[in-house]
């Protein structure tokens, strides 16, 4: 009776230990795999999502890996990351040096995904936020040099409006303009077309994540004109009108004509006939 | 007393190598099959399934999800779409009806490499297996579940061997023949049938999802059995059997019940004596509810 207690007890304790153990183990990797997970979640650089990809940390949970986009893409630009890309393994992205996004209409990789990883909500492609173009190198760029290029600027499926051309003086030849390539958030879908098209051996435009690519400003920052606009008046006191301390018959008009001088056609100094001229002089003197 | 070197000749000289490797065979072409169905796409253009195991979509029409992974998404937060709803519906239908287990030894390609660790482990006369409790699965299998909830990303499948292997076929390799190695040389030299039958999580969902399904291996013809124990060692899962194979004084049906049988028919295979064979789990228990075996039982009557 006693012997097959303690029996019964030794194999409580056998079952209890070898249980910890599992438990123990199991546990371990999934520290392990939950710490690599943290480090596998950054996105690189130069992957970019497909259209209507969710926040990356969204987009992780959300992602089953099947390939689906990848094989409903028309252009094959998609890939999988692999084990040992610092992609998260079996997530899709692009490189928009190589294969750019071309932006279709019915947007085919969205409709292929299974689980809202792409949103589903994305019925616009120009809607589409897959990341953001940066001109990242300024002294490669040609067009900083002068030069007329322009090639991301025609290039740009949503031309004039995600990227505009900057007009500047060109103070190296003193009587030209710079074409400046600039990028507009507002607009911008990170497709990456102007990134294959850059002409540099190296482009100087590159699409990347947003979350790399875009400043953000304080919360608390408001730009006075806009307020301005939104509320139809000044937010503040409004300033007392500068009074200009000038002599009469003459205004100044702010951030407009300049100086106006308001005197009458006769009181001008210079009439059409010189002698008047020699006349008035001489009758300031006396 | 059983001589491995032996093993299998005996159904060899009953039922000829065809007969005797039928069900292997099948098995192999079935899970050859399948992936040679995802890959004529992007080899030879012709599109009949996209994706992979995780989801595809057959001919445009035919929706399937894996419910295991999808799970894990819907755990880090996500609502699918009605396609992977109705994909995950099909699919479990299926398993429930042939076997949750079925994936393991008829889909799944990692089976092939730990099929060939268990055929080599049996050639080079491998013995040593370290004590690991085949209900570790079911605790990864939680772990799998769990992380998703804490840290709102799929985490299982960065390392997942079974979505890895057939996406690397699929879509492209990388290093996951690293994992592969390491699951191959796991199943060869530290434990036999380690990751299938102890560790893989995959196969323990599977496993819960076809808890009560119909199809079932069943020991028939278990008075023909002339205890070779050939069957047990082939057996990836050898503690199933036993309950049906030598439950006929206990009054314990000849269906092999347990859930962890993958239905893989390599017993079926390797018996010269014909003693098992494919049938339905509800004949089983009928039969179980005999007279003589409620007396057996030690039900009064």
């Amino acid at each position: 009776m006693a012997d097959s207690e303690q029996k019964s007890l030794q194999n409580r304790r056998q079952f209890l230990g070898n249980m910890l153990k599992t438990v123990c183990g199991v546990g371990l990797f999934g520290v392990g795999l939950g710490m690599y997970a943290n480090r596998a979640s950054s996105l690189p650089a130069q992957t970019i999502r497909p259209p209507g990809a969710l926040p990356e940390e969204e987009f992780l949970g959300a992602c089953i890996r099947c390939g689906l986009c990848v094989r409903d893409c028309p252009y094959d630009i998609l890939f999988l990351g692999k084990l040992g890309e610092e992609v998260a393994t079996g997530t899709p992205y692009f490189i928009a040096r190589t294969g750019p996004c071309e932006m279709c209409e019915d947007i085919p990789c969205v409709a292929a995904c299974p689980t809202n990883a792409l949103d589903h909500e994305l019925t616009e492609i120009e809607d589409s936020r897959m990341g953001l173009a940066v001109v990242v190198d300024q002294e490669a760029c040609i067009a900083f040099h002068g030069l007329r290029c322009e090639v991301c600027f025609n290039i740009c499926p949503i031309r004039g409006r995600a990227i505009t051309l900057d007009l500047q003086h060109n103070a190296r030849s003193g009587k030209h303009a710079l074409f400046i390539p600039v990028v507009h958030s507002a607009a911008c879908t990170g497709c990456g077309l102007c990134e294959r098209a850059c002409i540099l051996e190296e482009a100087a435009i590159k699409v990347f994540p947003t979350h790399l690519a875009k400043g953000e400003l304080g919360k608390h920052y408001r730009l006075g004109w806009e307020e301005k606009e939104r509320a139809g008046e000044a937010l503040v006191t409004p300033d007392a009108e500068h009074r200009y301390n000038l002599p009469e018959g003459v205004r100044y008009d702010l951030q407009g004509e300049g100086l106006i001088i308001e005197e009458k056609a006769e009181k001008t100094p210079f009439s059409s006939n010189p002698l008047d001229t020699l006349n008035n002089s001489l009758l300031d003197e006396q | 007393m059983l001589d491995r070197s032996k093993l299998g000749r005996e159904a060899v000289r009953v039922k000829g190598w065809l007969g005797a490797h039928k069900w292997l065979l099948l098995r192999r072409l079935s899970q050859l099959g399948i992936l040679a169905l995802f890959l004529v796409g992007p080899w030879f253009g012709l599109w009949i399934v996209k994706g992979n195991l995780a989801a595809s979509m057959t001919l445009d029409v035919l929706p399937l999800t894996d419910p295991h992974v999808l799970l894990q998404s819907m755990l880090s937060g996500v609502t699918p779409q009605n396609s992977a709803i109705i994909g995950v519906v099909l699919v479990l239908v299926f398993y429930f009806l042939v076997g949750g287990r079925v994936y393991c030894s008829w889909v799944c390609p990692v089976n092939m490499i730990t099929d060939l660790a268990a055929w080599l482990r049996r050639k080079l006369g491998i013995r040593a297996t370290s004590q690991i409790s085949r209900n570790t699965r079911y605790w990864m299998l939680g772990l799998t579940l769990v992380l998703p909830l804490v840290t709102g990303s799929i985490v299982w499948e960065l390392v997942n061997p079974v979505s890895m292997t057939f996406r690397g076929i699929v879509f492209g390799v990388g290093a996951a023949w690293v994992i592969l190695l390491g699951v191959f040389l796991f199943d060869l030299l530290v434990a036999k049938d380690g990751w299938c039958g102890h560790i893989c999580p995959v196969g323990a969902f599977y496993g819960l999802v076809g808890k009560k399904s119909l199809l079932k291996v069943n020991a028939a013809n278990r008075q023909a059995c002339d205890d070779c124990n050939e069957c047990f060692v082939i057996c990836p899962e050898p503690h199933v059997i036993r309950p049906a194979l030598k439950g006929a004084k206990r009054g314990t049906g000849p269906v092999i019940l347990s859930s962890d049988c993958t239905n893989c028919g390599r017993c079926i295979d390797i018996c010269g004596k014909h003693v098992f064979g494919y049938g339905g789990r509800h004949a089983a228990e009928t039969r179980t509810e005999t007279h003589e075996g409620m007396v057996n039982r030690g039900v009064r009557v």
